[in-house]
């Protein structure tokens, strides 16, 4: 079992108190209920880059996210819409089916490395794009929408999740939800770092031939990993279809992983809470920066080049500095 | 880097689809373009280990230089040309010295780097988008005419000039990276950069260069390709794309591998256009299918090194 410390405690429970109390209160008594709709991209975006650092965490730089996103929300919403699925069935299986395709496509590409595998995975989500709009299921171009909002799920008559449908603020829905996910991803992530597996993709990260040779199953561990990353990233991708009740090719794009990318490297790739930082600033900044109007891109790309230039190493490799334990 | 590699360095546009001399000929076209853009791309990456993402971004970047000065102030399209070569020389010589370089110094990881050239992308499309707008833009024909063998091959003469034109780059490119004093610096350190440096390589100064040169080669095929397809913003993206492809295909960092996987590339381009295009945008598609399976057999590409 983990053992936390009283500080991470502590910390813990000011974040739940954070996601759960405060920021709704707030946004509550407010009235700016937009910023649900944002804040829950970011937790969306979060889940999605918690995959690609858990591929950070086996030494790959995994540039595809976005076309498992991509995959995850196609398939929710043909489930839904095609086939009548309740969409809290069909969130689980989008997750599966971009976990199942990952393992298909990591069979060989998986065995690159360094760039090699960066530039795979970039081209591939441009494949997934390409594809979406050349298959016949996915509607082409035009897309899939007026995808109904989740129902409900009762047992035994008991109520567990009420009809989006029906709810008054659906978005405030959606917000708990994608809290829920969130927390429920970092929590795996975090067990999955702390765990033999951890070890294991901690050997591999530092030397995959090293690793090999006391015995590790690397090409299992890698696959492993990537499905697990792109489960991550397939349910990010059919929670926000369902958002949206619309997906389109350009839902996801080479654009969107690249930023999946960019939300771990900011963030710090050494901790596990970097990518869901590293989201949030991203996101945040940008829609700060919207008053700029046209400059927003300029400024918002000079901004991170700047970042780079003196925190090469990420936001949280601060407190790093701070505590002399840096490599 | 929102459009389909379609729009990518004039791919779709190809003439008269159902012959063989007409396909190779097509083949010969884009092959010689994808490879000097792929050669920027693998110059920049053997010498620094950089990524560049903003590749695409560079070549637009020069197409609009051209554009500038032979289609707005009705320079000579040479002069034009030198121009696009010299602007991107200094700026990839700028942002290696003043970026990468400190960047690479100073972070504990090698991947950190790509971060820096994703962040380039993302401001040189935003510089472009404030100097240029989104609209595509063209200049004058530099030649007139199409040359025409009895119907089976058909070819503007400017399309010629340009393949041409672009060959030469290629060759001169070599001639220089062979017998120059700075090309056998440049694959030395390529090589080995300890080595390089311990045989009184200046290495600070030649990664300079050599981030320079592939900018400027960059450069270059933007303001050649001007002419034919325009440019426009939203190329960048999918133009870096295919030089990642290409780069794939030939094996990183090496010269002969980047100018294989541009005609391997422009080829089955080529005759994807020709026979796929009846069932519709699915010729990448299956460059990327067959792509994977000849990485699953070969990862280091046709020519790369093997690692281990």
């Amino acid at each position: 079992m983990i053992k936390l410390s009283m500080f991470q405690w502590v910390g813990l429970a000011i974040f739940f108190l954070g996601v759960f109390v405060i920021v709704p209160m707030m946004i509550v008594s407010t009235g700016r209920t937009d910023l649900f709709f944002t804040l829950t991209s970011v937790g969306l975006l979060a889940i999605a880059s918690a995959g690609v650092w858990l591929t950070f965490y086996i030494g790959r730089i995994n540039i595809g996210q976005g076309a498992f996103a991509l995959l995850g929300a196609y398939v929710s919403a043909i489930l839904v819409t095609k086939a009548g699925m309740s969409f809290w069935l069909s969130l689980p299986l989008a997750g599966l089916f971009a976990a199942f395709v990952a393992v298909l496509i990591g069979l060989p590409i998986l065995r690159l490395r360094g760039v090699y595998f960066a530039m795979i995975t970039l081209v591939l989500t441009q494949v997934f794009t390409l594809t979406a709009l050349a298959l016949p299921i996915t509607n082409g171009a035009k897309g899939i929408t007026s995808i109904p909002l989740p129902g409900a799920v009762s047992i035994f008559g008991l109520t567990l999740i009420p009809d989006f449908a029906t709810l008054e603020n659906p978005r405030q829905a959606f917000y708990f939800t994608t809290a829920i996910l969130m927390v429920l991803t970092y929590a795996a992530l975090y067990r999955i770092v702390n765990s033999r597996l951890g070890h294991l993709c901690r050997s591999m990260q530092q030397n995959e031939e090293l690793a090999s040779s006391i015995g590790v199953n690397i090409s299992y561990i890698r696959i492993l990993i990537f499905a697990i990353s792109s489960f991550f990233g397939g349910i990010g991708g059919a929670m926000f279809g369902s958002i949206a009740q619309s997906v389109y090719p350009s839902s996801f794009q080479v654009a969107d992983s690249v930023n999946f990318m960019l939300n771990c490297f900011l963030g710090g790739l050494g901790y596990v809470f970097g990518p869901m930082l590293g989201t949030l600033v991203l996101y945040f900044g940008w829609d700060l920066l919207f008053e700029l109007g046209k400059y927003q891109m300029l400024v918002y790309s000079s901004l991170l080049i700047i970042l780079m230039l003196f925190l090469p190493n990420g936001l949280l490799s601060l407190r790093m500095r701070k505590s002399g334990g840096q490599k | 880097m929102t459009s389909g590699p379609g729009c990518g360095a004039g791919a779709a546009e190809t003439f008269g689809r159902d012959r063989m001399e007409q396909i190779l000929a097509n083949g010969v076209y884009l092959g010689a373009q994808y490879a000097m853009i792929a050669l920027g791309l693998t110059l920049i990456f053997a010498l620094m280990n950089v990524l560049n993402f903003a590749h695409g971004q560079m070549y637009v970047l020069g197409g609009f230089v051209t554009y500038t000065i032979y289609g707005q102030l009705g320079l000579p399209f040479v002069l034009a040309l030198m121009m696009s070569c010299a602007t991107l020389f200094i700026l990839g010589a700028l942002i290696e010295k003043f970026l990468f370089a400190p960047v690479i110094k100073r972070s504990s990881r090698d991947e950190s780097t790509m971060l820096l050239a994703a962040g380039l992308a993302f401001f040189f499309d935003a510089v472009i988008l404030l100097l240029f707008g989104e609209k595509q833009r063209g200049v004058p024909k530099i030649v007139n005419g199409v040359f025409n063998w009895d119907f089976r091959l058909i070819m503007p003469y400017d399309r010629i000039l340009i393949c041409v034109l672009a060959i030469l780059s290629i060759v001169s490119f070599i001639l220089f990276m062979q017998y120059s004093k700075t090309g056998r610096a440049l694959r030395a350190l390529a090589q080995d950069r300890t080595a390089a440096q311990l045989m009184g390589v200046n290495v600070d100064r030649f990664s300079m260069i050599g981030f320079a040169l592939g900018a400027m080669l960059a450069g270059l095929v933007g303001g050649l390709l001007v002419t034919i397809t325009g440019v426009n913003l939203g190329m960048g993206g999918p133009t870096s794309i295919k030089a990642f492809m290409m780069v794939m295909i030939g094996g990183a960092g090496v010269i002969s591998g980047a100018i294989w996987g541009g005609i391997i590339l422009g080829f089955m381009e080529a005759f994807g256009l020709a026979y796929l295009a009846q069932y519709g945008d699915i010729t990448y598609l299956l460059i990327f299918v067959s792509l994977m399976i000849f990485l699953a057999i070969r990862p280091q590409g046709l020519m790369g090194k093997p690692w281990g």
